[in-house]
């Protein structure tokens, strides 16, 4: 809600005529959001400062609530720097963001001695660092303390400092991009016309910063298709990369992703099955590469969230696939601790790294609706071999956070071996990704195959005695 | 001319053009029953004549007559029906819902039919086509048996049109107005002595013949005996049994539906060649030294057999092996078949006995269903349904069923009379254990008796995914917390919130007692604990685990501990509680930080920044001085709010420092606590905080007269000086217990919170106690949330009805996963 830009460029009143604001009056402007200010609270020939002040009115943020889903809770929107506080500088300061100044144009060409203080802007000091740094400016970032009653500890935000001799139109460019990049919220739904905004107000510093990828995904309210074209028409002839690859520092996930679906896929065509369901398919990483093979007739991918359904129907284009290739796919919502007659009679069922986000007790559940009443004549099981985890520099805990379980190899193999005894299966084990001697494979994989010639039935029928 | 109809039937009216079908229709049908293939030919062409479009007419008319039919709906087809093609698609879509298919013939001269078809404008068609219909009648008259119509009536000319009258008559399996009492009797198997003992043991006399031999019985309560067919076979004395049988049926003291062992005893009588196993070789020895007369009259006896029975209302259904929803009070010849034999899945097992698929497991109907068939060690409820055959002839019981009592009377065999082919037990383990997914998703309408919802899609799988990803087992989940509305807004000058508008709504719901208890600000905590410990789990108000096993089960541990005497002196092998877990801090503590704690960090640190800067700018002689009260006011406004989730905070490690405070007792084995007043439930509390203080913490309360103002008034001191202190605030609650219903026997929202003024700052923001923002929010629209309460409050209540009386796991979890699906509901978070 504030944010103070400084000056000791002589005579440092100029920056008046920058800003297009009187050192000597209070402005203050409507904004969709409250009341914006601009007032100085010093003015001297030495050191000048100008405050812009948002005044956010919580019932003008609710009147959005379309928009802003949050307006229904309680939020910092009226305390910390924000896609709010940039709107109102975009519109306070319009003239001095596009360097152009009636009354001093060199001086608006010249890089002068500034100095921005924002008291309040998410972001760690280290984020703040790696945004702001490289664009020529000096960053003092102080965590702001969350509560001593709480125990210490830090909040999201910090109090920050920037120092550095720049043109005020590009330090006012740096704050119209990263103060809602830091935010990491949009109070508006994003529109691709927010791309052209970003490469406006990116001209001349965008293309070169190091975080680029993370500035355009997060302005762009992280979606994906928007900001790929963005990094593209910042730097055409590099592909956009990946999300893991500009958020995760690590790179083991993608091969052995690739790896894992391959070790699947063959184990599915050895099995000659034609009908295949995918139980927990979530976004169709494995549904796309089952659609490729050809001895697949019936593909029958299953989750339990819709949404990430929608993210795989998106995926597979599932709107714009030919009749016949329609024809050989479907995607159910359901929940493997239930019974669910819709998955009875396939051939194979694949729980690729499913059951590790199953709760132990819960289990139970999952063998009963899919090795006892879903009953397909192959199951293939991929679990991640906790063992293999001491290769993960860095990994404490799980690999992932919803992982209720992570099994050595010798807990999978006894899983594995009593649901394939109850159940009337036999099972065989195979390891996935680059083994390592003494802790396996990254990945485990079970293949389980039904003892009885004909694969459909028994457990889960009751035999007559009279007749 | 009287046309007999069964009530339920698919009518076919067979007649060229002009015959007067649809005339005929009119005169003896509802205009709903009929479906007009001329009608149908205009809804999907435009175009009642275009018989280019008759395709696609009968296809849609055979879709909307299946559905009649599904719904037991009688349903008269108007359309030609002269080619055998056309009536193969009608007698096709009456067996697909077994029903019987009649044909009503309305033969009038040509000469009449083509005076009227040229009186008619839309028909164009030429004599000779007339003709031509003329000839397929002819032809069609002898085929219409052959073709599968059960009942043909042929009216011949325009008189016996005219006096012809439709007579409904009853399937024989209808036997709804029969109410019984019934005892209902397993699979005899020839086991006379061990009959006429289980007779004795229900209250029956029997009536002997000059040879002592029993042929009838009679109940001095006047009850009604009902036999599950499989009389014969493999005993002693078949013949014994059916004599008694045959005679008390005969006398219209019992009714018997035929098994599969009566079915190939007759087929055999009846000259059939059979294979004599499985005991027939045993009742027909035992036949053989009877008279002629005798066997005749077992053949006749066993002919006249219906397949199932439809008792009591509907309410019950008795047949030989059971029988699914859709085939009850139809016939079919499969409907026969699944009588008889139940539904065989095609496989043999390794005793080269026929594999059955379990019906009963996916059964939902409301009709319970009695039957025999299947020997089991102990007879079960599963899912409505119960098997009474306790294999007496393998050494085992006869078992009734007293209806509608449901008590069970067994007699043990006197011996083993035959060896069973494969070992008698192996009832797999629990048929209705697991849950269905068909039982939940999709849209569904939900009738709990205390009321009606219908749950939409979206939100049932928004459910699904919680109940899949996130919740204890659903078998465990037997209730979940309803959502509570607050009480109508106060226009009491600075606050949101009052007590008095808290008694006004208890008031105007017709209540004069009411309870105020503190209401506690933790997480809402379900906690089931049992004497063994089996099954036990603390739950949160969206079903979750608690902490997680490391923390919840030495959390149930104590719980047990201290619940253990109040278990004992209750009868009851558990006790679900309704409880808050304190403090808030101990489940909540990161969105605290991250979310409560943060807005407080940012704006703490913001205003006085802002301050400053102002303070700087007035120096300088600027006019800021509406400005700075405004962001003075918000200074004071973020303490306010700060101090506010502080009072919420206390350090907590592991489990020192947390504390349960329960408030309701909701069940107990067997029962439903919802009755019980809430002194009682309060004193149970009492008794926990006693058993174990440092576990447990009291929830504070005080008893209001409505009629009263001074207890009124005593009431809204006690909440002043509760918030006025940091509390959050207190809950109303109807004084008699959970389940209270209004004067026109409606349920009332089971409480209303009033919550602090101070309090209200983390849900409305900061400033909401500004003059402007009080007088906005006093218009909140309250609606939404308390018809949501109450729905989830009904549901809640009914489940804890359906597990008290022993209902299937299914029953119980439908509404627990209605209750969640109800939460995906868009209603305004704050209230």
């Amino acid at each position: 809600m504030l944010l103070t830009l400084t000056t000791t460029h002589r005579p440092a009143t100029d920056l008046g005529y920058l800003l297009v604001k009187h050192p000597e009056k209070v402005h203050s402007f409507d904004v969709p959001t409250g009341t914006a200010y601009v007032l100085y609270p010093e003015a001297t020939e030495e050191k000048c400062t100008a405050a812009l002040m948002l005044d956010v009115d919580p019932q003008l943020l609710r009147a959005q609530k379309d928009a802003f889903e949050l307006s229904q809770y309680v939020n910092d929107r009226p305390y910390a720097a924000s896609s709010l506080l940039a709107s109102a500088l975009s519109k306070v300061f319009r003239s001095a963001l596009r360097g152009n100044s009636k009354d001093r144009p060199e001086l608006a060409a010249t890089p002068i001695p500034l100095e921005i203080r924002v008291p309040v802007l998410r972001g760690t000091p280290d984020l703040i660092t790696r945004l702001f740094a490289p664009l020529g400016w000096t960053v003092e970032a102080t965590p702001i303390p969350l509560d001593a009653e709480l125990g210490g500890g830090d909040s999201r935000y910090s109090d920050v400092r920037l120092t550095g001799v720049l043109r005020v139109a590009d330090a006012l460019n740096h704050l119209y991009v990263l103060l809602p990049v830091l935010d990491d919220g949009k109070h508006y739904w994003v529109a691709p016309d927010e791309i052209e905004k970003l490469l406006r107000s990116g001209e001349g510093w965008l293309a070169g910063h190091p975080e680029k990828v993370l500035i355009a995904r997060r302005y762009l309210a992280h979606r994906k298709s928007l900001a790929a074209t963005a990094l593209q028409l910042l730097e055409p002839e590099v592909a956009a990369p990946t999300e893991e690859e500009a958020e995760l520092p690590v790179q083991r996930r993608a091969p052995l992703a690739g790896q894992r679906r391959d070790a699947v896929l063959a184990a599915l065509v050895e099995s000659g099955a034609a009908r295949v369901l995918d139980l927990g398919c979530g976004g169709g990483a494995l549904l796309t590469a089952l659609m490729k093979e050809r001895s697949f007739t019936e593909i029958v991918g299953a989750d339990v969230s819709s949404r990430v359904l929608e993210q795989a129907s998106r995926r597979l284009r599932l709107d714009r696939l030919p009749d016949r290739q329609r024809g050989r796919i479907r995607l159910i919502q359901t929940a493997l601790t239930y019974r669910d007659d819709r998955l009875r009679g396939f051939d194979a069922a694949v729980l690729m790294e499913v059951i590790e986000h199953v709760d132990l007790s819960r289990l139970p559940a999952l063998e009963r609706a899919v090795f006892g009443h879903a009953r397909p004549r192959v199951v293939v099981v991929t679990t991640p071999n906790v063992e293999y985890n001491v290769h993960y520099e860095g990994l404490t805990g799980m690999r992932h956070s919803d992982h209720r379980f992570e099994w050595t190899r010798a807990e999978f193999a006894a899983w594995a071996d009593r649901v394939a005894a109850e159940h009337g299966y036999t099972v065989t084990f195979r390891g996935v990704g680059d083994p390592d001697e003494t802790t396996g494979a990254p990945t485990q994989l079970a293949l389980f195959t039904t003892t009885e010639a004909t694969g459909e039935a028994s457990t889960d029928t009751v035999t007559e005695v009279t007749a | 001319m009287i046309l007999d109809v069964p009530e339920l039937s698919l009518v076919a009216l067979v007649g060229i053009s002009g015959s007067g079908k649809s005339t005929f229709a009119r005169a003896h049908f509802k205009p709903t029953q009929v479906l007009s293939s001329d009608y149908f030919r205009g809804l999907v062409a435009d175009d009642e004549n275009d018989q280019s479009a008759s395709g696609d007419a009968f296809e849609v008319l055979h879709y909307v007559a299946g559905k009649r039919l599904a719904a037991g709906r009688l349903t008269v087809v108007d359309a030609t029906n002269l080619q055998a093609h056309a009536r193969a698609g009608l007698v096709k879509v009456a067996r697909e819902h077994d029903v019987l298919p009649v044909a009503i013939v309305l033969d009038v001269p040509e000469a009449v039919a083509w005076e009227r078809t040229q009186s008619r404008p839309d028909r164009t068609f030429g004599r000779q086509v007339l003709g031509r219909m003329s000839r397929d009648l002819r032809r069609s008259l002898n085929q219409l048996a052959r073709e599968g119509f059960r009942k043909i009536h042929v009216l011949r000319g325009l008189d016996e049109i005219a006096a012809a009258e439709i007579r409904y008559e009853k399937l024989f399996n209808d036997r709804r107005s029969e109410h019984g009492p019934f005892d209902i009797v397993g699979d005899v198997h020839g086991c006379r002595a061990e009959l006429e003992t289980l007779l004795g043991d229900l209250g029956w006399e029997l009536a002997r013949d000059d040879r002592g031999r029993p042929v009838d019985a009679t109940h001095p309560d006047g009850r009604t005996a009902v036999f599950v067919g499989d009389l014969v076979d493999r005993g002693p004395d078949s013949p014994g049994v059916l004599r008694l049988v045959m005679g008390m049926v005969a006398a219209g003291h019992a009714i018997c539906v035929p098994g599969n062992h009566e079915q190939k005893l007759a087929r055999k009588l009846n000259g059939r060649k059979v294979q004599l196993t499985h005991g027939l070789p045993e009742t027909l020895e035992q036949l053989a030294a009877e008279p002629d007369e005798f066997v005749t009259e077992v053949r006749s006896f066993i002919d006249g057999l219906v397949s199932h029975y439809v008792l009591d209302d509907g309410k019950l259904v008795v047949a030989h092996a059971g029988l699914k929803e859709a085939y009850q009070g139809r016939a079919s010849g499969r409907v026969r078949s699944f009588a008889l034999y139940g539904e065989t899945t095609g496989e043999t097992d390794e005793y080269g006995l026929p594999v059955r698929y379990p019906w009963a497991r996916d059964y939902r109907g409301s009709a319970a269903v009695v039957y025999g068939h299947v020997p089991t060690p102990t007879p079960e409820w599963i899912n409505n349904t119960i098997c009474l055959d306790t294999g007496c002839v393998f050494g085992g019981r006869l078992t009734a069923l007293r209806w509608p009592e449901r008590e069970l009377v067994a007699t043990p065999a006197a011996k083993e009379y035959y060896a069973p082919v494969r070992p008698l037990v192996t009832v797999p383990d629990r048929l209705d254990q697991g849950l269905d997914i068909a039982d939940v998703t999709g849209r569904r309408h939900i009738d709990f008796g205390y009321g009606r919802t219908t749950v939409p899609a979206e939100n049932a799988a928004a459910a699904l995914e919680v109940m899949g990803r996130f919740a204890v087992d659903p078998e465990t989940l037997v209730w979940l917390p309803p959502t509570m509305a607050p009480c109508s807004s106060s226009t009491v000058d600075g606050y949101l919130e009052y007590p008095s508008s808290a008694f006004a709504d208890l008031r105007a719901a017709g209540l004069d007692r009411v309870v105020c208890e503190e209401k506690h600000m933790g997480s809402r905590a379900v906690v089931r604990v049992s004497v063994t410990g089996e099954g036990d789990a603390i739950w949160t108000r969206t079903g979750r685990p608690f902490f997680g096993p490391e923390l919840d089960e030495p959390l149930l541990a104590r719980v047990r501990a201290a619940a253990t005497e109040i278990m004992a002196e209750l009868e009851t092998g558990w006790l679900l509680i309704d409880a808050e877990l304190l403090p808030w801090s101990a489940k909540a503590g990161g969105l605290i930080r991250d979310h409560y704690a943060a807005v407080g960090a940012a704006g703490r640190t913001a205003l006085p920044a802002a301050l400053d800067v102002l303070r700087d700018a007035a120096e300088r002689g600027l006019d800021v001085g509406t400005l700075r009260d405004r962001l003075e006011l918000r200074s004071a406004e973020i303490d306010g709010y700060s101090a506010a989730y502080r009072s919420y905070i206390r350090p907590t490690d592991g489990l020192t420092g947390v504390t349960l405070a329960p408030f309701a007792v909701l069940a107990g084995a067997g029962v439903s606590y919802a009755k019980k007043d809430h002194d009682w439930h309060l004193a149970i509390a009492d008794r926990l905080v006693a058993a174990d203080p440092e576990l447990f913490t009291a929830t504070r309360r005080m008893i209001v007269d409505l009629a009263d103002p001074a207890s009124e008034e005593a009431a809204t001191d006690w909440w002043l000086s509760l918030t006025g202190a940091g509390g959050e605030g207190m809950v109303v609650k109807p004084w008699a217990g959970l389940g209270v219903t209004d004067g026109k026997g409606r349920l009332v929202q089971p409480g209303v919170k009033c919550r602090g003024r101070e309090y209200l700052r983390i849900i409305y923001g900061p400033e909401y106690t500004r003059p402007e923002q009080l007088e906005r929010l006093r218009g909140r629209n309250l609606g939404r949330k308390r018809s949501l309460a109450l729905r989830e409050h009904g549901l809640g209540l009914a489940a804890l009805d359906r597990l008290a009386e022993g209902a299937p796991a299914w029953r119980v979890h439908e509404l627990v996963f209605a209750i969640l699906a109800a939460e995906s509901e868009p209603v305004d978070p704050r209230l």
